[in-house]
């Protein structure tokens, strides 16, 4: 049977999402409670979670969460590592024995910086750590690079979401912000790299739908130098979001338009500049928009951004208390972590739900969306 | 004079007990097919002059006419066929190039029918295009390498598009070739339906200026009816530097369509015979091409998109790369299967690719280079229906042109005798008599009324794949799966087969 990768695999999900706007951290006992609520939305071959501000002590270095299958890749890995990368620290990511958890691969983190010398022209950091893990995901034999951010980390693996969280003892973790997924894949061999989220720096995604518009963003993707080895649609949003906001540098509001443009009909209605400007987007990007049906949560050492596809096709709640937002494939799911929240809403297809970070001011993601007033 | 050995392609038949000999056959037929014979108060039939384009048929009151293939039949051989035979015969008998019209009849594969289309499943909803917005709109043109935003606004506008409401646009066809109410009834279609008709080689008659943001004006090789103030007429310039039907060689209207109107527009003299060189002479390689691509934009003050329309020939995805790189905001293809008012047969039936295979590598080519998305790409040549178009566009195909089934709407019956000037429908034709059967009125309401029918189809089969903008599908190729292709046609074609 072919492998994640070289086939694609459609698959339902439940999402969730929960952030402290003021930066506050909290252990992830909350999310794992939240998406174990959704047990029955998943299907036991797919759970993850991703967590901002776990890695205080060495917030200035990447992070880079490694699986392997066998000592091989390791060897290849680290010696890649080793060359290119000062590293600061490495070992296995502690983990606790899960009755559940069959057959896990081996799973190492690594904190380090790249060498400087080996930049090239006009090379930041950023980029070349994006080269690095797309290295090593094609070319290091049964090496798979799980998460690569700045003081953030992702673990996911087969198997029932709340079992894997138990199995990568996230409940003495603590973070500002965290994400979570279980899935249901229509058929799956079962590779812990498939599951999500998907990552790439600190960018990291949890989805819901299955995107009928793959073919497309896929291709255009590969245009940029994006290499899409994982056949799935969480990958094409993650690259999308990274195309469109880190090497195209346009405001997040504009790559939101971009993925969930909206509808002619409206851009009509919309003044002079406005109008000229989504006209433009859409003429320029309309292989990035995201058609059919999605639920996304888009984290980022910013602040977290949840979006669902313009004719919402996918359920998605909202609900915020102090400096709390939780956001849910279901508002159960919600309530079960925050049973009196302050607002509930279910944001409309194509608008966005957007918490920034208050610590990151005005370098937060630079729209004009108040946050979480936008569907209110 | 020797004997003939011709003999007659159809056989006319007349059902004597219908016929009341009102004569509306003989005074349709231009061909002269059918006749009166006075003094016997009789109709007769010349079955050599007939080409079966069904005038006298539709026209005939009491039903009472029928044509049917000649059954004279040669002793059978697969490798002499009738056809072959009598191409001999009418060459030993004249010493000229075949000549024909409209694409190829021969039977070459028709890569559109052995794609299949995707749809919707349980994993994601179908849409229904009665319920929910379903999005054709379309822009052709050059894009930046980046959109650049400074506060919320577009810092600095996209460089001219060409805006479709719906991705598809009538091809050129010249006036000459075809008649002024051909012209006139797609232009008016073009309009109503918000997208594009092209002048072709033609020039661009006076009456039909008024649809200039409709139009899209031609520059080919014989230059014929170019100057300033046509140039600045259309809403885009096409540079033709070739046909589908006929590779490598340019344009020909006879003498006998070169009236006073299309003298006029033309700028030659009547009845002169409107030869278009081969070449242009003045591109003779790429860079040459960039040159009159510039000259243009000066001409127009850098208002309008440039277009550059070439023929699908072997190497066509290394050719559109260098037409990409040479200036051109749009490349339009032409597939060998496409029409034409005169080719030579030779040339019409053996020279050039399929469409979906040259659009297929082209598309490919381009995005390996990383500039797709800088131009954007039409193609035509042969697009019979809706699902043809679903098909060039998931195979990368920002949009399509149409032009056979334009005429096909306006009464055209695939005769192939567009060449003779004769054309019984009013279509391939300058001989006013003819010309005045096509009421433009009507032609424009049948073409508009063909589009309405695809995008409805289109909607309807986008919907079932989830999809609901077309930008969604444009090189889409996993939602088409091929049937009965060889894995190398499969390779080019980017697609897999049905079942993987």
């Amino acid at each position: 049977m072919l492998r994640e990768g070289d086939v694609r695999i459609p698959s339902g999900c439940a999402i969730s999402g929960i952030i402290n706007r003021s930066g506050q951290v909290f252990s992830g006992e909350d999310i794992l409670q939240s998406i174990a609520l959704m047990h029955d939305r998943s299907n036991g071959l797919g759970g993850g979670f991703a967590a901002y501000g776990i890695y205080p002590e060495y917030e200035d270095y990447y992070a880079f969460h490694l699986y392997y299958e066998g000592a091989e890749g390791r060897e290849q890995t680290e010696s890649y590592l080793n060359y290119f990368f000062h590293v600061a620290e490495s070992g296995e990511i502690p983990t606790k024995k899960t009755r559940s958890i069959k057959n896990p691969p081996l799973a190492w983190r690594y904190f380090v910086r790249p060498k400087p010398s080996y930049l090239l022209e006009e090379e930041n950091e950023d980029e070349f750590v994006v080269r690095s893990v797309m290295y090593i995901n094609a070319e290091c034999k049964g090496a798979f690079v799980v998460s690569s951010g700045k003081n953030m980390g992702a673990f996911k693996g087969v198997g029932y979401p709340e079992d894997i969280g138990e199995y990568f003892c996230l409940d003495k973790y603590h973070g500002y912000s965290w994400t979570a997924h279980g899935r249901f894949p229509t058929n799956t061999p079962g590779w812990w790299g498939g599951a999500h989220p998907f990552t790439l720096l600190d960018w990291s995604i949890v989805h819901n739908g299955e995107i009928s518009s793959y073919g497309a963003n896929r291709r255009f993707l590969e245009m940029y130098g994006y290499k899409l080895s994982m056949q799935t649609d969480t990958e094409a949003i993650t690259y999308a979001f990274d195309y469109l906001v880190r090497k195209q540098q346009l405001p997040m509001d504009v790559a939101i338009a971009t993925l969930a443009a909206p509808f002619w009909r409206d851009i009509e209605r919309m003044n002079s500049e406005k109008r000229a400007l989504l006209k433009a987007v859409r003429a320029m990007y309309g292989n990035l928009l995201m058609n059919g049906p999605f639920s996304i949560i888009l984290g980022s050492s910013q602040g977290l951004i949840a979006l669902n596809d313009r004719l919402k096709l996918r359920s998605m709640v909202a609900a915020t208390k102090g400096e709390f937002l939780y956001l849910a494939s279901e508002e159960s799911a919600i309530r079960e972590v925050c049973p009196q929240p302050e607002k509930v809403w279910a944001p409309r297809g194509g608008e966005p739900v957007i918490a920034t970070l208050e610590k990151r001011g005005v370098q937060g993601y630079d729209t004009e969306y108040e946050y979480a007033g936008l569907s209110y | 004079m020797t004997l003939s050995m011709n003999t007659p392609d159809f056989l006319i038949e007349r059902n004597r007990e219908r016929c009341i000999n009102c004569q509306v056959c003989v005074r349709q037929c231009a061909n002269e097919a059918h006749g009166w014979d006075a003094e016997e108060e009789k109709i007769f039939s010349q079955d050599a002059l007939c080409v079966n384009c069904h005038r006298c048929v539709t026209m005939c009151p009491t039903h009472s006419l029928s044509i049917r293939k000649f059954p004279l039949e040669f002793r059978e051989n697969a490798n002499w066929t009738a056809s072959t035979m009598k191409a001999i015969y009418k060459q030993a008998e004249t010493g000229g190039i075949l000549l024909t019209g409209m694409g190829t009849d021969r039977p070459y594969p028709v890569y559109w029918d052995q794609l299949l289309l995707n749809a919707s499943q349980v994993t994601n909803p179908s849409i229904d295009p009665l319920r929910e917005p379903m999005e054709l709109k379309t822009f052709l043109g050059r894009k930046p390498e980046q959109l650049r935003v400074i506060n919320g606004k577009l810092a600095e506008a996209l460089p001219p598009q060409l805006e479709l409401d719906l991705p598809i646009m009538f091809s050129a066809m010249s006036f000459g070739s075809i008649s002024l109410n051909v012209a006139k009834s797609l232009a008016q279609a073009a309009e109503t339906l918000g997208t594009f008709y092209n002048t072709g080689e033609g020039g661009l008659h006076e009456d039909l200026y008024k649809y200039g943001k409709n139009t899209i004006v031609q520059v080919a090789s014989g230059r014929f009816g170019v100057h300033s103030e046509y140039l600045n007429a259309g809403a885009a310039i096409e540079i033709k530097i070739g046909q589908g039907a006929k590779p490598g060689i340019g344009g020909h209207l006879p003498g006998e369509k070169v009236g006073v109107e299309v003298s006029r527009t033309r700028m030659i003299p009547e009845q002169s015979d409107a030869i278009s060189p081969a070449p242009h002479h003045d591109i003779y390689s790429i860079e040459d091409l960039t040159q009159l691509i510039f000259s243009l934009k000066e001409a127009t003050n850098y208002e309008k998109p440039v277009i550059v329309k070439i023929a699908a020939v072997h190497n066509v995805s290394a050719i559109a790369s260098g037409i990409a790189r040479a200036g051109a905001d749009i490349i339009a293809i032409d597939g060998f299967r496409g029409g034409t008012g005169a080719a030579p047969l030779r040339t019409r039936d053996s020279v050039g690719i399929p469409i979906e295979l040259a659009l297929a590598a082209v598309d490919s080519r381009l995005r390996e280079e990383g500039i797709r998305n800088q131009v954007s790409l039409v193609v035509g040549g042969s697009i019979r229906n809706s699902t043809d178009i679903i098909k060039a566009i998931a195979l990368g195909a920002d949009a399509v042109y149409v032009a056979s089934s334009a005429l096909l709407a306006l009464g055209c019956h695939m005769c192939q005798k567009c060449y003779t000037g004769k054309c019984n429908w009013g279509i391939a034709t300058q001989r006013p008599e003819l010309v005045k059967r096509l009421n433009p009125e009507i032609g424009a309401e049948r073409a508009t009324n063909l589009l309405k029918a695809w995008e409805h189809e289109v909607k309807e089969i986008l919907g079932g794949m989830g999809i609901n903008a077309i930008e969604s599908l444009c090189g889409n190729r996993l939602m088409l799966r091929g049937i009965g292709l060889s894995d190398r046609e499969l390779n080019i074609l980017g697609v897999l087969a049905a079942g993987e």
